[in-house]
């Protein structure tokens, strides 16, 4: 995954790193996982568990579920987490 | 946990609520799944500082006032059951523990989602709501990629086109349902609204300025790719948003497309305690309240969109009257005192109505888009149900939407209908004698998917107790 689209490599003011599949990923503190993940271009975060087709943020407020990724081991909505230092996202998500 | 009042939802509409309550003494709780009060709308920004604008401004005014004021406010608490038994019992979890606050009375202010009917491609990773690119913009300070086509209708369209090249990215083009004519058409309602149609003006000349194309009476007919999105087919379409037969696509190239139809009550918590719902053709679903904001159940007021889209504005005065309602029936504020509080909030509340309904109207449903969904599109994103499997299930005399949920998993995921349900509606529609008879989906606990061992909470096997064996 490179830093792709945004920004996210450069060291900004409350510049972090996160983990995603053990991979290092630089994100804001406060930013929303999800937004992080786009940023850094990981969309694909799980895949539908009807067809197995890819599936990334849709909504970005909640409702959807689309988001669903493992957080520190818990499921949890990318959209709603905040970024904090040393966060640990396993992709594929509880439902897959 | 005990409180006079529980409000659910912290946008516009419940922070009000909740803020006037606790200024007329009671004590009150606020609960919110987002870590921050202000809604979608007044979205608290994170650690990059971008420029504020007015909704901003309006978001932080009212966290400050929020901080100040004895309200408890529940952040990042996903409410899951909502009761009344002699009192409002509202089952809730945070931070990975369960907690059940009672109070009195309660106001539901649930707010909305957004609308997006379904096209091909809809699923694939690159594609998201136009509400939650603005949350993306605005609140995260990201662009949703390189380069983003910008599509469906509403104010948010020229919002998020304006944002994304303020941020440095691409705008392949915006896709606008409306015709211009109708743009013109909507004026005069906003003339009551001059801040909103200066930003409008500037959203649209940032566009003019970057000569982003802007095809008017055009939608999105496929998004294309493989893992992601690669490029969107746009076509023209009519006044009610039907593809126009034998019409030439265009095909832009993009990493990312934006794209909503307006806004949907969110009426997941007021479908829960059985009330009475009605169809609006501007809103869709809302839940039935009374010219007070009352629910027919005790002590229960409903503010903002859970009742009918109108916008901030709209939603902030009837969250001050809910609350100011609130005080008054548990006795706390006489009915001189309230009614000469309420009484200005209902003439700006008639003022605002104007400008909020010419917006309505710009992002209403329009049935015709979901008559021309493709066969082969996938409705409930969930449980991936093709209009296909719905149609089959049609075919097989299935006319109502719970039937439906029950035949093909439609709305049985984990958004729980909240994404199909308008869509799916509007496919039985025609064969059920029309949108009232299909009825919403019946309401079910949880409202939000959780873990089950938050609700169990801690315990040992040891300590449960087995009952002696029967005797023999």
């Amino acid at each position: 995954m490179g830093a792709m689209g945004q920004k996210a490599g450069t060291a900004t003011a409350g510049g972090v790193v996160i983990t995603v599949d053990g991979v290092s990923l630089a994100a804001t503190a406060g930013q929303s996982v999800a937004a992080a993940l786009i940023a850094a271009g990981v969309t694909t975060l799980r895949r539908s568990p009807g067809a197995g087709a890819p599936r990334g943020a849709f909504c970005l407020m909640g409702a959807c579920q689309e988001c669903t990724v493992l957080i520190d081991g818990r499921p949890a909505r990318a959209c709603l987490t905040p970024v904090r230092a040393g966060l640990a996202v396993t992709l594929g998500g509880p439902m897959t | 946990m005990r409180a006079d009042l529980a409000v659910l939802g912290a946008g516009p509409a419940g922070a009000n609520a909740a803020l006037a309550a606790a200024s007329a003494g009671l004590s009150v709780a606020l609960i919110d799944e987002n870590g921050a009060a202000g809604g979608q709308v007044w979205r608290a920004p994170c650690g990059r500082d971008g420029p504020a604008d007015a909704d901003r401004r309006a978001g932080d005014a009212l966290r400050r006032r929020l901080a100040a004021s004895s309200v408890i406010h529940l952040a990042s608490a996903t409410a899951w059951l909502i009761d009344h038994d002699g009192c409002w019992r509202i089952d809730l979890v945070r931070e990975g523990e369960a907690h059940c606050l009672e109070a009195e009375a309660l106001v539901i202010a649930t707010g909305a989602h957004e609308r997006v009917v379904p096209f091909p491609g809809w699923t694939l990773p690159g594609v998201i709501g136009l509400a939650g690119a603005a949350i993306l913009l605005k609140a995260n300070g990201v662009r949703p990629g390189r380069r983003t086509v910008v599509a469906g209708c509403g104010p948010l369209l020229a919002l998020v086109a304006a944002k994304i090249l303020a941020l440095g990215g691409e705008v392949a083009a915006v896709i606008d349902l409306a015709s211009r004519a109708e743009w013109l058409a909507a004026l005069p309602a906003l003339a009551a609204r001059p801040d909103l149609l200066a930003r409008g003006a500037a959203w649209r000349a940032r566009l003019a300025a970057a000569r982003v194309p802007v095809l008017h009476r055009h939608a999105v007919l496929a998004a294309e790719g493989a893992e992601r999105v690669t490029q969107v087919r746009v076509g023209p379409v009519d006044a009610e948003g039907r593809p126009l037969r034998g019409a030439p696509a265009v095909v832009f190239a993009a990493d990312s497309l934006a794209v909503g139809h307006g806004l949907v009550p969110d009426t997941a918590a007021t479908r829960l305690l059985r009330l009475p719902h009605r169809h609006e053709p501007m809103s869709g679903w809302v839940a039935v309240r009374d010219r007070n904001l009352a629910a027919p159940k005790p002590r229960l007021w409903l503010a903002g969109e859970v009742g009918g889209i109108g916008g901030a504005a709209v939603a902030e005065l009837q969250g001050r009257l809910a609350g100011l309602a609130a005080a008054r029936a548990l006795g706390r504020l006489e009915d001189g005192a309230w009614r000469s509080a309420a009484a200005p909030l209902e003439r700006r509340l008639a003022r605002a109505g104007r400008a909020a309904r010419a917006m309505a109207r710009m992002m209403r449903p329009r049935p015709a888009m979901v008559a021309a969904i493709p066969t082969d599109t996938v409705i409930c994103r969930c449980e991936d149900v093709t209009r296909a499997m719905i149609e089959e299930a049609i075919a097989a005399g299935a006319r109502e939407l719970n039937q439906l949920k029950q035949w093909t998993r439609c709305g049985m995921g984990p958004c729980q209908g909240r994404m199909c349900g308008e869509a799916a509606a509007g496919l039985l529609a025609p064969h059920a004698g029309g949108i009232a008879a299909v009825a919403p989906w019946t309401g079910r606990p949880p409202l939000r998917p959780i873990a089950a061992d938050d609700v169990l909470g801690r315990f040992d096997y040891d300590d449960i107790p087995i009952p002696a064996p029967a005797p023999p």
